[in-house]
């Protein structure tokens, strides 16, 4: 998995709340056996007309979003589908970071397995990012993940929280199952006391 | 011992390993397995020269991509993206000596239609699946939920979730239903009031009288749709009506192990001075049919209302609502009653199981679906339907003029042939309207089987018990 530590970007604004993972990717788009490629279809039916042509209004469709990096988004950003595909879309498109006051659950550990940092903050934070993200390409905001900062185009920082072990994980790039096998001493001893306990199992 | 919820049982029951922060390795009893989440999973264990660590407690079935219609066995009747995945499904469950159910077999289905009915899905037990209504097994009073792609390759890996612990809700429905009012009005009315956040960070058990008072059809109709609430899962505790249901299935447990099992089976239950990080309570007597207006879950009224106005609204529910009415073509104070629908879709692991289709059959018995209307009925599995034709179910929808379809997820989200056309509206059972979710630019009003069976017969949406 690639490392995260520090970014630097363009932040498009996405005030919709509710934006489930059918908007982020939708199911046509699930057809695939690959993880690459999605990126070209992230939030297909917002971003496109039925003819395949840019629907210029949509945010990541004008100049100054083509290349964001970072998403600021209404609440409960990823609801919906467990599909794996909407972070694997928003990383193919290049965003590393998303901005919200609250995520779905699934979406939420679906992005640190792919090295997207969600990041929660209180609503009248999140209205001033918004605001931010809303000028456009000179705004560009920072990311420090080790300082568990996100820091404004004016300069104003705010703090996150973070989950300690998924930090440790995203800052180095580790692959969960890799750390995983390391325990499993822990996993066929349980599996050996199960085997007594809940024979049926 | 202090006391503790039913999740809090299930929770210490099945931790393999805890880290310092509380992280934990939680043990997977089951793991579901359908052919739209799991090439990439697959992929990696080959890449990684891995092997699936309980080939035995993996369960693999094809059923979002499954065309519904009879022949379907043949290729042809796929796109070949389609194939693909259900190809690469067959081949992976073969190479790795999974449980497998192919398409041509009669107990292939919906994956969470298909656990339970052959005694996968038992109490006590931990299940996960890449599909976020892994949910419906909760009503077993097993832990169960939705996980990424990512994580089903780490379960298949090591027969473990990295996972940290959840807080505990209780939703509460005291007394009884009204008459015509069911389990999927029950979960709808639920996220109608909490929200489709309102569950997020929680694990919900839902409890009293009319909870008690389900079958395990209506409980899982219920748990099915936690998700929708934004619960990681939902619980219901196991009793003699969860313990009828599993016995004898051919994968429940058998003799001196049943025994023993149900020995375990009789502590599940949370604790009466357990504690709550949130409750939340209905009145069943207060509970109407419910229909959905919107483009999300929590956007549910009773039947009897009228189609809400932006301005009912604040913060961004406000554009939400009014992006909402304006992709289902709606008008603010339209009657509910007065919404026109296209076409009709039961089915789904929300309301695809035999109870649900009995449901239907009882409202289509002597009636036909309006003009104009096409109604497509889907059972949720192989034995669903079987049954159903047993019972004479299926001579009931065909004589109303309902297509009586093969098992998959069908228009459930139109990943498969069944789809709705854009502005088409249909009447559904299934458990998602958001934008698209039935076919580009289709529009999806949720809501009960009875509820879709009466839009059935009058081409409108429909108080159900009006119908008499
Ligand atoms: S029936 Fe619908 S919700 Fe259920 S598994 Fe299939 S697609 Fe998902």
């Amino acid at each position: 998995m690639e490392k995260f530590d520090k970014l630097s970007g363009i932040a498009a604004p996405m005030p919709l709340v509710n934006i489930d993972t059918d908007m982020i990717i939708p199911k046509v788009f699930l057809k695939t056996i690959k993880r690459s490629g999605l990126g070209v279809n992230l939030f297909d039916e917002m971003r496109y007309d039925r003819d395949g042509n840019e629907i210029p209004d949509f945010v990541l469709n004008k100049p100054a979003y083509r290349e964001a990096q970072i998403l600021v988004a209404g609440d409960n950003f990823g609801c919906g589908s467990s599909r794996e595909h909407a972070p694997w879309a928003l990383a193919d498109f290049g965003i590393k970071a998303v901005i919200s006051t609250s995520f779905a659950d699934i979406f939420f550990n679906n992005c640190f397995k792919n090295g997207i940092l969600p990041i929660v903050l209180p609503q009248e934070q999140v209205d001033a990012l918004m605001k931010d993200a809303e000028k456009g390409a000179n705004a560009r905001m920072e990311i420090d993940l080790e300082a568990q900062t996100v820091t404004s185009s004016d300069g104003d920082v705010f703090h996150f929280e973070v989950d300690p072990h998924r930090k440790h994980c995203l800052l180095n790039g580790l692959d969960d199952i890799g750390l995983t096998l390391e325990k499993s001493a822990s996993i066929d001893a349980f599996e050996k006391k199960m085997a007594l306990e809940r024979p049926w199992v | 011992m202090s006391p503790k919820t039913l999740y809090d049982k299930i929770w210490d029951a099945h931790v393999a390993h805890e880290a310092e922060d509380g992280t934990c390795l939680l043990y997977i009893d089951r793991h579901l397995v359908h052919e739209v989440t799991s090439p990439q999973a697959f992929e990696g264990l080959r890449l990684a020269d891995r092997e699936v660590h309980s080939p035995d407690k993996t369960i693999a079935v094809p059923d979002h991509n499954v065309p519904t219609t009879p022949g379907r066995e043949d290729p042809a009747q796929m796109t070949e993206e389609s194939r693909i995945q259900v190809e690469a499904l067959d081949k992976n469950a073969r190479d790795f000596g999974i449980h497998y159910y192919p398409v041509n077999d009669i107990r292939q289905g919906i994956v969470h239609i298909v656990g339970p009915e052959q005694g996968w899905t038992l109490p006590g037990m931990t299940v996960v699946c890449g599909d976020s209504h892994t949910a419906t097994h909760g009503a077993f009073g097993a832990l169960a939920h939705g996980i990424g792609t990512s994580e089903v390759e780490h379960v298949l890996a090591t027969q473990t979730l990295i996972q940290k612990k959840s807080k505990n809700m209780k939703v509460e429905i005291t007394g009884k239903l009204k008459p015509g009012v069911t389990a999927k009005d029950i979960t709808l009315a639920v996220i109608g009031k909490t929200g489709t956040a309102g569950g997020t960070g929680y694990v919900i058990e839902y409890c009293g009288e009319a909870i008690r008072d389900l079958s395990m059809e209506g409980r899982m109709t219920v748990c099915n749709m936690a998700i929708e609430g934004g619960a990681r899962a939902g619980l219901i505790a196991p009793d003699e009506k969860t313990f009828e249901y599993i016995k004898g299935r051919p994968h429940a447990p058998k003799g001196g192990q049943w025994e023993q099992a149900m020995e375990w089976w009789k502590t599940l239950h949370s604790d009466d001075d357990a504690h709550w990080d949130k409750i939340v309570t209905l009145k069943g007597e207060e509970i109407e049919p419910v229909v959905t207006w919107g483009t999300s879950p929590e956007d549910v009224l009773p039947i009897t209302d009228v189609v809400p106005s932006p301005e009912d609204f604040t913060g961004g529910k406000v554009e939400a609502a009014k992006r909402a009415l304006d992709y289902m073509g709606l008008t603010p104070g339209q009657k509910l009653t007065d919404i026109k629908v296209d076409a009709v879709f039961v089915g789904s692991c929300t309301n695809g199981r035999i109870e649900d289709l009995r449901e239907v059959a009882k409202v289509l018995k002597g009636r036909k679906v309006a003009d104009g209307v096409r109604m497509m009925i889907v059972p949720g599995s192989g034995l669903v339907r079987e049954q159903a034709e047993e019972e004479g179910l299926a001579e009931i929808f065909q004589e109303a003029g309902a297509e009586w379809r093969l098992a998959g997820c069908s228009m459930c989200l139109a990943m498969n042939p069944d789809q709705l056309a854009p502005e088409e509206r249909c009447a559904s059972t299934s458990n998602r309207n958001f934008e698209g979710r039935q076919g580009y630019k289709g529009r999806t009003h949720l809501m009960s089987p009875a509820m879709a069976a009466a839009a059935a017969v009058t081409g409108h949406l429909t108080d159900v018990r009006e119908l008499t």
